[in-house]
């Protein structure tokens, strides 16, 4: 168990070093000069141009300009942002926590009525939920997402005037950043009123954020407990004369899981590239939206650096899911 | 059959199953008594629903199939109309079921001691400390060696003859009245197959309960059955007593069975009969076994036999063999 963990961890090496490379790349393989776009429309001369460059060491050879990258990654360095010139490691934090409130409200909400909602649908197969639920599943799936979230605006925050339409709280509270997350400052801040600001502020960009993966996560359920349901030793459960309730939600569920549990851990990536798109279109501070603005403005470092960290928080992602996944197998626990 | 109150009574049990190309009749209009503490063998071709219409006794067919049956009367519970619950109580109770494929029958996530448990807790609500000793008993009982340690295995940690060992504690767990065993040796090594049907032979003698024992073997049911049924597409063709059926089958069905066994023991399957077992398509109108029988004539293929009384082994023939009746041989 342990070895395979740590055999894991050494497969990280060559995967950080790749993604290093294909960030470090990306940007820079994008038409548009970072200087002239600092500049403005207001130009600037050659020789301040060459100043800057020097500067920047964009006169380096581009392996050179990499080495320096890399070794100042190992060092725990991704540089400063060109245009607010603050390290990009602190900034990462200062918006990531923004991101995970977003993205583990709607991995939760996913879960909570995606896992459901499957194994009803297997349970009552063929019958009305099951037809039902598997239409809205489909359609959830393949709606564009920018589509759905102006709908969703349209009609909660603009009809009904139920939501806000941007950002993560009214501008009338303010308190501290404690943690980064809203819910949990607003708590802190014993202001009346501010945590359910920030609730209302959620909701949507949740719901926005949560559709693909609860989709994915209820049909992904379904066709598990639909196989596991025909097994042997689901007749075995019956034959001791065991509840429904109990043969389900144990005997299947806990078989059906292993598959949904690689499912979550594949959504959760799918989830902070969704993120960028959800962030954006509601104006959510995270690191969503950071990448795109800083995309815009080539700001090398930031672009670089923030894929490099959300990478990073993929593969943190998925080494938890394989050890959750041999945790609930007992057949790899026990190899 | 000389009870006069079988612990288990069905009369005219069918099952049709829903399929892709419509209704599939597995089992027809099957009659049983089965009188408390008896060995009774069902035997019968793959396919002749002998499954089927055990698992339809205890409820656990799937959706698609459909049950009829003028009586199905397990110790005087009518057991066609009754609530889920009612026939939960029963279930693993009361009434317990043993399967083929003991690799694949109990659930890979827990382990035995967790499933043996499990059916301890459903039906006698027994704490913690006497579920732990009870299923240590029952493990020795079954000749599980190294109990104790043995609870906290997972079934892929097993060889088949011990995870049928397990399927037999936990279905004895709570001192079923009736035990159905669906081949619970056919997926098991030879040496290993003796053992099982021993236990469960010993099982039934110490405890007396009533044990249903579904098998393809003529060798297993001349040793240990005291009354065979034999199935034919998805009929009762025939039911004696061992000796008796060995002695004189009166369905043609039996004989060529009983025939094809050389010296009726070197070869234990069921030796092949010239044909196949009809399809739903190819079912014939009259007696279902005459396309496959020697003695067949107009009247066989035609109508449909009636069942002779229990001294001519209640068979379902118009001719069985050697009856007094005028028998027609024609070939
Ligand atoms: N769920 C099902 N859906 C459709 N047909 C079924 C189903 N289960 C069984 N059958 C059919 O019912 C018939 C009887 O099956 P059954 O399993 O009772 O045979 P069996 O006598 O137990 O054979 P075996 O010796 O192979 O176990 C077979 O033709 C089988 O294909
Ligand atoms: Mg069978």
């Amino acid at each position: 168990m342990l070895r395979y963990f740590l055999g894991r961890l050494l497969t990280f090496i060559p995967t950080f070093i790749g993604v290093t490379l294909i960030s470090f790349a990306f940007i820079r393989v994008l038409p548009g000069d970072p200087i002239i776009v600092m500049a403005g429309e207001r130009g600037l001369t050659e020789e301040r141009y060459q100043e800057l460059s020097r500067q920047f060491g964009f006169d380096q050879p581009i392996l050179l300009q990499f080495w320096d990258y890399l070794t100042g990654v190992l060092q725990g360095d991704l540089g400063q942002s060109y245009v607010t010139k603050k390290p990009v490691f602190d900034e990462f934090f200062t918006l990531f926590p923004a991101t995970l409130e977003l993205s583990v409200c709607a991995i939760i909400l996913a879960i909570a009525l995606g896992l459901p909602a499957g194994v009803i649908a297997a349970v009552y197969r063929g019958k009305f939920f099951d037809r039902a639920l598997m239409s809205t599943a489909l359609v959830g799936y393949s709606m564009p997402i920018f589509w759905w979230a102006l709908l969703l605006i349209i009609v909660f925050s603009g009809n009904l005037g139920w939501t806000p339409v941007s950002g993560r709280i009214d501008l009338l509270y303010y308190f501290d950043n404690t943690t980064g997350f809203m819910l949990i400052d607003s708590l802190l801040s014993g202001q009346s009123g501010a945590f359910t600001s920030a609730v209302r502020h959620l909701i949507l960009p949740t719901i926005v954020l949560a559709t693909i993966p609860l989709a994915v996560i209820a049909r992904q359920t379904r066709s598990a407990m639909l196989e596991v349901l025909s097994e042997d030793y689901i007749r075995t459960a019956r034959a001791k004369g065991l509840s429904p309730t109990r043969i389900n939600g144990l005997h299947a569920l806990r078989n059906a899981m292993i598959p949904v549990i690689t499912v979550i851990g594949l959504s959760v990536g799918t989830l902070l590239a969704g993120a960028i798109l959800t962030e954006t279109i509601f104006s959510w501070p995270g690191i969503g939206k950071w990448m795109v603005d800083s995309i815009f403005r080539r700001d090398y470092p930031v672009v670089q650096g923030g894929l490099l960290m959300i990478a990073l928080m993929v593969m943190i992602v998925n080494l938890t899911v394989d050890l959750l996944y041999s945790l609930i197998n007992p057949k790899i626990r026990h190899r | 059959m000389s009870d006069p109150t079988p612990l288990l009574r069905i009369r005219n049990l069918s099952v049709d199953f829903t399929t892709s190309s419509g209704l599939f009749r597995a089992v027809d209009g099957i009659d049983l008594d089965v009188a408390s503490g008896e060995l009774l063998a069902i035997v019968g071709e793959s396919g002749s629903g002998k499954s089927v219409s055990m698992l339809a006794v205890m409820g656990l067919l799937p959706w698609t199939a459909k049950i009829t049956a003028d009586e199905i009367t397990f110790d005087g519970t009518d057991l066609r109309n009754l609530s889920g619950p009612a026939r939960r109580r029963l279930i693993g109770r009361d009434m317990a079921m043993i399967f083929q494929e003991p690799m694949s029958s109990l659930n890979p996530c827990f382990t035995i001691g967790f499933q043996l448990k499990e059916a301890l807790r459903q039906h006698l609500g027994l704490n913690a400390r006497d579920r732990h000793a009870r299923a240590i008993e029952l493990l020795e009982m079954v000749g599980m060696p190294d109990p104790e340690r043995r609870l906290k295995a997972f079934p892929f940690q097993l060889s088949g003859g011990m995870n049928q060992r397990v399927m037999i504690a936990m279905a004895i767990a709570c001192r079923p009245r009736l035990l159905i065993a669906d081949e619970p040796t056919t997926a098991l090594d030879v040496t290993i197959q003796a053992q099982i049907l021993d236990l469960l032979t010993g099982l039934q003698n110490d405890t007396g309960m009533t044990l249903i024992l579904i098998t393809h073997d003529m060798g297993v049911v001349a040793e240990t059955a005291e009354r065979v049924c034999v199935q034919y597409a998805g009929q009762k063709v025939e039911d004696q007593p061992v000796i008796d059926l060995f002695d004189h089958p009166y369905h043609p069905y039996t004989a060529a069975l009983l025939a094809a066994l050389p010296e009726r023991a070197t070869e234990r399957r069921l030796p092949t009969i010239p044909g196949t077992v009809p399809g739903a398509f190819d079912r014939p109108t009259g007696c279902l076994f005459s396309p496959r029988c020697r003695f067949a004539d107009d009247t066989c293929r035609g109508t449909q036999p009636p069942v002779q009384p229990p001294a001519l082994g209640r068979a379902r023939c118009h001719y069985p063999i050697g009856a007094t009746t005028p028998q027609k041989v024609t070939q």
